[in-house]
């Protein structure tokens, strides 16, 4: 009690501190809600009003195209916001699904085979997630249109798989590497085979690893923008990031309606990291904590 | 009887690795075959057609009728100045980046650290920015420091009442500091993270010995937190500084390098090379040149990385 108190005390001007950054932090993601329930006039109004005095949720409404007013958004179309949400969670669910499979078989066969060029192979991984979506989207937009794979859901979930298995590869390597190599001896003196192992051993304590390594990749498909916006073209492919622009005109922009479909992309991204940030944590950490 | 245990020990150590030798042939090949393919297919094969496009006269405008050109796009590109301004701007941007970020996370992570209750909750708060997708922060900030109703001019108006115009993204300074501003506040928190873990991971019992040698905070966090956390360190900003090399979809939406190149940072020039400016090839050249010295920083650190994990 004594000591609780101490260090109460002690941290009093830290603490205050700590507050208002961690509120700096915070404060744009409750704006864009906030935002996006205001009219445009309040929006935009000089001089600045502070206190919102009409908040609605007529701007979702437009999304889910429940309103039909051309005038909704202020330059006369509507956003074709249900093609997008298809797309997204199509293309980030079906991509994170596979790279998760490829990856973690990787990660396995990384971290409990011995062979030739192994080394290399994994390096290679690494190397091909130090090139950045936007180097990568020059070629792909034109090899993509030779084979036909532009402006095609699947043309994205083959892409963002591709961008998604080496960090997932990494990961998983050093979750795989946590586990005690005694846990798999037993399993081999049982008469397991190396797939009974990695089956019955090791994949149930690597889910906590799957996990934060599966929400990695969906986020990274949901918020990847540099190929969607040269690869996608229309209503058929296009995803949340390339569809913001919808928004914004040559003069004015709608910020409430860009706020609005912003709220619904952070949705799943803040659910899923509060259900996992432990693991994610722990996996992003694994490499510096040494024994 | 010592003898018998020994000799059983070493017939199953053979065994195991024969088993492991017969296995090894061709199974992991085969599983690691997918993932290999795929990555080929869509990072492999167009950078190596990258590399080849960037010694043609290539143009979106005429796809099938180039001619080769040899080494004129690099030639081109050293005799440029805004291709080395723009890597210099990248370096600047990666330090400035870094560095401010580093600080920012030690500091915040050291307060928290001594939170008791509800850090979980704090955390939480914490990582809201990196909830965000990199092209909402650009979105968000470049509202933020709109000249006309962004929310910094906004305040600036209430605090001093009347009407402030300052076109934050686009006079000299400004733009820089602001693309920088929204970098940070996107990326600390992953530092913040980082360097938590570490400081929990640190046994309580040494804070507590020093406590009773009166030491002092400063002391505590120089001396016993600091070193405890330096792989933690060396990771977070090993893996940010290149993740923020990539940097593209941020600045793109504030400021798109402009205006007059003030912003520019690598990869928004590749992207003004090859779609605005229509010279194709010269932006592979470019987009060539950036990944191989990433390739050469990537190498190195994951050498580190992987040393780091096995010892």
């Amino acid at each position: 009690m004594k000591r609780k108190k101490y260090v109460k005390s002690k941290y009093t001007l830290s603490n205050i501190i700590l507050i208002i950054v961690l509120l700096i932090f915070f404060i744009p993601a409750i704006w864009i809600v906030l935002t996006s329930m205001r009219p445009n006039i309040e929006i935009n109004a000089r001089p600045p009003v502070w206190i919102p005095q009409d908040l609605s949720f007529s701007s979702y409404a437009a999304l889910l195209g429940r309103v039909e007013s051309a005038e909704e958004f202020g330059f006369g179309h509507s956003v074709p916001f249900i093609d997008y949400a298809r797309n997204s969670i199509i293309i980030s669910i079906t991509s994170t699904f596979l790279a998760l499979i490829f990856g973690t078989l990787a990660a396995f066969i990384f971290s409990s085979f011995k062979f030739k060029g192994k080394d290399s192979i994994f390096l290679s991984f690494m190397l091909a997630r130090a090139i950045p979506g936007i180097a990568l989207s020059l070629p792909l937009l034109i090899l993509f249109t030779r084979v036909g794979l532009s402006d095609k859901v699947y043309g994205l979930i083959i892409a963002y798989t591709a961008m998604n298995i080496p960090f997932t590869a990494w990961l998983m390597t050093g979750f795989f590497g946590e586990i005690p190599k005694e846990l798999n001896d037993a399993a081999f003196i049982d008469g397991c085979s190396k797939w009974g192992a990695f089956l019955k051993v090791n994949l149930p304590l690597i889910l906590p690893g799957l996990a934060a390594s599966g929400i990695f990749a969906f986020l990274t498909s949901w918020n990847e923008f540099a190929i969607a916006s040269v690869i996608t073209r229309t209503t058929v492919s296009k995803t949340f990031p390339v569809g913001l622009f919808d928004f914004t005109g040559e003069f004015v922009s709608d910020w409430r309606g860009m706020c609005a479909m912003s709220a619904i992309m952070l949705i799943p991204a803040i659910i899923f990291v509060i259900l996992v940030q432990r693991n994610l944590v722990k996996g992003l950490t694994l490499g510096a904590v040494k024994g | 009887m010592s003898d018998v245990v020994d000799n059983s020990i070493s017939e199953n150590n053979i065994k195991n690795y024969r088993l492991r030798m017969d296995e090894s042939k061709y199974l992991p090949v085969v599983l690691l075959l997918p993932a290999v393919l795929i990555i080929l297919f869509v990072v492999g094969i167009p950078m190596i057609y990258s590399l080849f496009l960037s010694f043609t006269d290539f143009t979106l405008l005429k796809s099938t009728d180039y001619n080769f050109t040899g080494i004129n796009n690099y030639i081109s590109l050293f005799k440029n100045s805004v291709f080395w301004q723009s890597f210099g701007k990248t370096v600047i941007y990666i330090a400035v980046a870094v560095n401010v970020e580093f600080i920012l996370g030690l500091v915040i992570a050291n307060m928290m650290s001594h939170i008791i209750r509800g850090q979980n909750i704090l955390r939480t708060i914490m990582m809201m920015p990196m909830m965000f997708a990199p092209i909402l922060v650009g979105f968000q900030f470049k509202w933020f420091f709109n000249d006309q109703v962004g929310l910094i001019n906004n305040i600036l108006f209430s605090i001093t009442g009347r009407p402030v115009i300052i076109p934050w993204l686009v006079q000299k300074p400004l733009g820089f500091i602001a693309i920088l501003v929204a970098e940070i506040w996107m990326s600390t928190p992953f530092m913040v993270i980082i360097f938590l873990a570490g400081i929990l991971s640190i046994p309580q019992e040494i804070f507590e010995a020093d406590d009773v040698d009166g030491a002092s905070e400063w002391h505590k966090f120089r001396f016993i937190t600091i070193p405890s956390i330096t792989p933690f360190i060396f990771i977070a900003m090993a893996v940010r500084s290149l993740d923020i090399a990539k940097a593209y979809d941020l600045v793109s939406i504030m400021t798109g390098g402009g205006p007059a190149h003030r912003t520019e940072l690598i990869w928004t020039y590749v992207y003004r090379l090859a779609f605005t400016s229509q010279k194709f090839a010269l932006g592979c050249s470019m987009s060539f040149i950036t990944v191989l010295l990433s390739f050469a920083f990537t190498f190195y650190l994951f050498r580190n990385l992987l040393k780091a994990r096995k010892t």
